[in-house]
């Protein structure tokens, strides 16, 4: 009986403890943030991949998002807050082909569904990069960034560009 | 008597509980409440993560505010941010501390309109949209309590999708000047585009482009009754009057883009640290040069734009004014403020403190400059090299995109007492810089 009683005081004393140190801790852990590991892709751990393996397109798309898109799009896709919008995995990005490929050739003249004012820049029509180049960077950023979506072919922006004649 | 022994125990066991947990609170509050010097301000033990120099700490005031701009203090020490989007209808806030301890307390908003503008006198606020600029009367407390009966002093200015907002300020004689942004990079005939030449001449410079003078007493004025008081300014964001000079002071935000507009003339690096920020003191009728010039801070000399034919090394621009300070390029100056408080130490007197809101235009680079710098000043004229004053707002050691940046500083403004408030609209926080020593 007196055990018993011994313990019940144990107990509950001791939560007081854990408690107080918890709240404690809680007050100065506030502010700090865990890094998030940007390596996400390990499901082929057995069979690890080689260079020669990443299709064409990423390594070709990014030397042309590197050039013209980089600066506003920023390295991690990430955008500039009020200025240029992010292209991680946002519907423009991941969605229609004819959507994205109307976006990159006409830029800001593109009918984004969107208030202008939310982003403050333009962004010029790329129209001028060749089929290859467009088809390149198109599937560089739907498959970059954390992005997944079918990458596009140099016939697509072909097909598309004579079906709006620019 | 078991009963009553048990009773006893269990109320013992709450009451000690009770005080556990208070105790624990109140060494959480006590943290964050280390206070030195100035009596009972509540200054951050770390600073709040911000960087300043020895004898400074730093309060934080509020945060979650949404986007704030520019900031104006009252006489009573009650402060005025404008968002640049209003939340629930609200587009300016208002945010007292009751207690003394520096951390608001009360927060009222009003003004359904998002913008950056923000100014207080004795007797009115003054705020701005993106096309217009409004006046509020104050009563005896310093406060706005008929938010629906402002008057319009200035309308219908342009505002396009770049450069849209509008700074201004008051000479105290009855003048604002306002900023109108070039709503274009340089003026080429397709903003921001491969090959495109520039407009000659740049017919943005007709509605924007400069600073124009409208009366703070009239109402309705536009184009027509105000003054294009300085042009060339591609877009200033910071300025202030400096009552010393009896000047208004300026900071222009540099052209972009020079690499990805001219990869023939300029690599990727030149790009990221060209041109210069720049600080003009501005006569009436003054131009800066925007935009057939820019200035290069390495060869100390105005450049011809290469979108009117220029190559990094012909100069132009005979007639432009000089800058009287310059920066990095690209970190964008966001707020000035001339600092005529009594708290800071003698050499920050009649100095200018500059927020630069931290570069994305330095890409694939490192960005930098999510700081307050400070520019000594002697004479009406910098005195010396310009310095970090505050640092740490961007969270991390290296920042390769501006989206990563915990907070980006965006306006300035001096408390009655002499303290320097800094807002942040990217983590929506306001910070106050107090000396501590006495
Ligand atoms: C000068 C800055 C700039 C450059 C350079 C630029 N963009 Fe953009 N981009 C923008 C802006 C601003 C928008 C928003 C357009 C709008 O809202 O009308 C945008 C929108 C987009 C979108 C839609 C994003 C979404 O989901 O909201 C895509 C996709 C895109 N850009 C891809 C590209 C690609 C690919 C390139 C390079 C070939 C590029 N951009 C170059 C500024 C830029």
């Amino acid at each position: 009986m007196v055990n018993i009683k011994l313990l019940k005081d144990i107990i509950p004393g001791f939560s007081f403890v854990l408690t107080t140190i918890f709240l404690l801790n809680s007050c100065n852990s506030s502010g700090k943030k865990k890094e998030s590991s940007t390596n996400t892709n390990i499901q082929n751990v057995s069979k690890p991949v080689t260079k020669a393996e990443l299709p064409p397109y990423l390594s070709e798309g990014k030397k042309v998002y590197r050039q013209v898109c980089l600066t506003c799009h920023q390295a991690n896709g990430g955008g500039v807050p009020g200025l240029n919008p992010p292209l991680i995995k946002t519907d423009y990005v991941l969605g229609d082909k004819n959507t994205l490929l109307e976006i990159i050739i006409k830029g800001s003249e593109a009918d984004l569904a969107r208030d202008k004012s939310e982003y403050a820049n333009v962004m010029q029509g790329y129209g001028m990069l060749g089929d290859e180049d467009i088809a390149n960077v198109a599937s560089y950023i739907r498959n970059s960034f954390g992005n997944k979506a079918e990458p596009i072919t140099a016939s697509e922006v072909a097909a598309f560009r004579s079906a709006i004649k620019k | 008597m078991l009963g009553n022994t048990q009773k006893l125990h269990d109320l013992i066991t709450k009451f000690l509980f009770f005080i556990l947990v208070l105790l624990a609170f109140s060494a959480c509050r006590q943290k964050q409440e280390i206070t030195e010097g100035r009596a009972d301000l509540a200054i951050s033990p770390d600073n709040a993560g911000i960087k300043v120099p020895d004898g400074f700490g730093v309060i934080k005031v509020a945060d979650s505010l949404g986007a704030p701009r520019h900031i104006a203090v009252n006489s009573n020490g009650a402060i005025y941010l404008k968002l640049r989007k209003p939340i629930d209808g609200e587009g300016i806030l208002y945010l007292e501390d009751q207690d003394g301890d520096g951390i608001a307390d009360t927060k009222k908003g009003f003004a359904d309109y998002g913008g950056t503008g923000i100014y207080v006198d004795d007797n009115y606020l003054y705020a701005s949209s993106d096309e217009e600029i409004f006046r509020y009367k104050l009563n005896a407390d310093g406060e706005v309590t008929e938010p629906y009966t402002a008057d319009t002093l200035v309308t219908d200015l342009v505002a396009y999708r770049t450069h849209a907002t509008k700074s201004f300020t008051l000479d105290g004689e009855g003048n604002i000047y306002v900023n109108i942004g070039a709503y274009s990079n340089a003026c080429q005939e397709e903003d921001r585009t491969l090959g495109s030449p520039g407009v000659m001449p740049c017919a943005i410079l007709d509605s924007a482009g400069g600073i124009w003078k409208f009366r703070a007493d009239k109402f309705k004025q536009s184009y027509a009754e105000g003054k294009r008081y300085a042009t060339g300014l591609r877009n200033v964001v910071g300025l202030d009057w400096n009552f010393k000079l009896n000047k208004l002071v300026v900071t222009q935000h540099g052209r972009d883009q020079l690499n990805t507009l001219y990869p023939d003339l300029f690599d990727q690096k030149t790009s990221a640290n060209l041109p210069a920020e720049t600080m003009y003191i501005i006569n009436e009728d003054d131009d800066a040069g925007w935009p057939y010039i820019y200035y290069d801070h390495y060869q100390n000399k105005k450049i011809l734009s290469p979108e009117y034919g220029g190559d990094g090394k012909k100069t132009a621009g005979e007639n432009a004014i000089d800058p009287i300070a310059t920066f990095p390029a690209h970190i964008a100056p966001n707020a000035l403020l001339f600092y005529t408080g009594e708290m800071f130490p003698e050499e920050y007197k009649n100095g200018a403190f500059i927020a630069f809101h931290g570069s994305w235009n330095r890409a694939p680079e490192k960005q930098e400059g999510f700081l307050v710098a400070f520019v000594p000043f002697m004479n009406g004229k910098p005195s010396g090299e310009w310095q970090v004053f505050a640092d740490g707002f961007a969270g991390l050691e290296e920042v390769f995109s501006p989206s990563e940046a915990k907070h980006r500083p965006t306006g300035l403004a001096q408390g009655p007492d002499g303290s320097l408030y800094v807002s942040d609209d990217s983590g929506g926080t306001l910070f106050r810089i107090v000396y501590t020593e006495q």
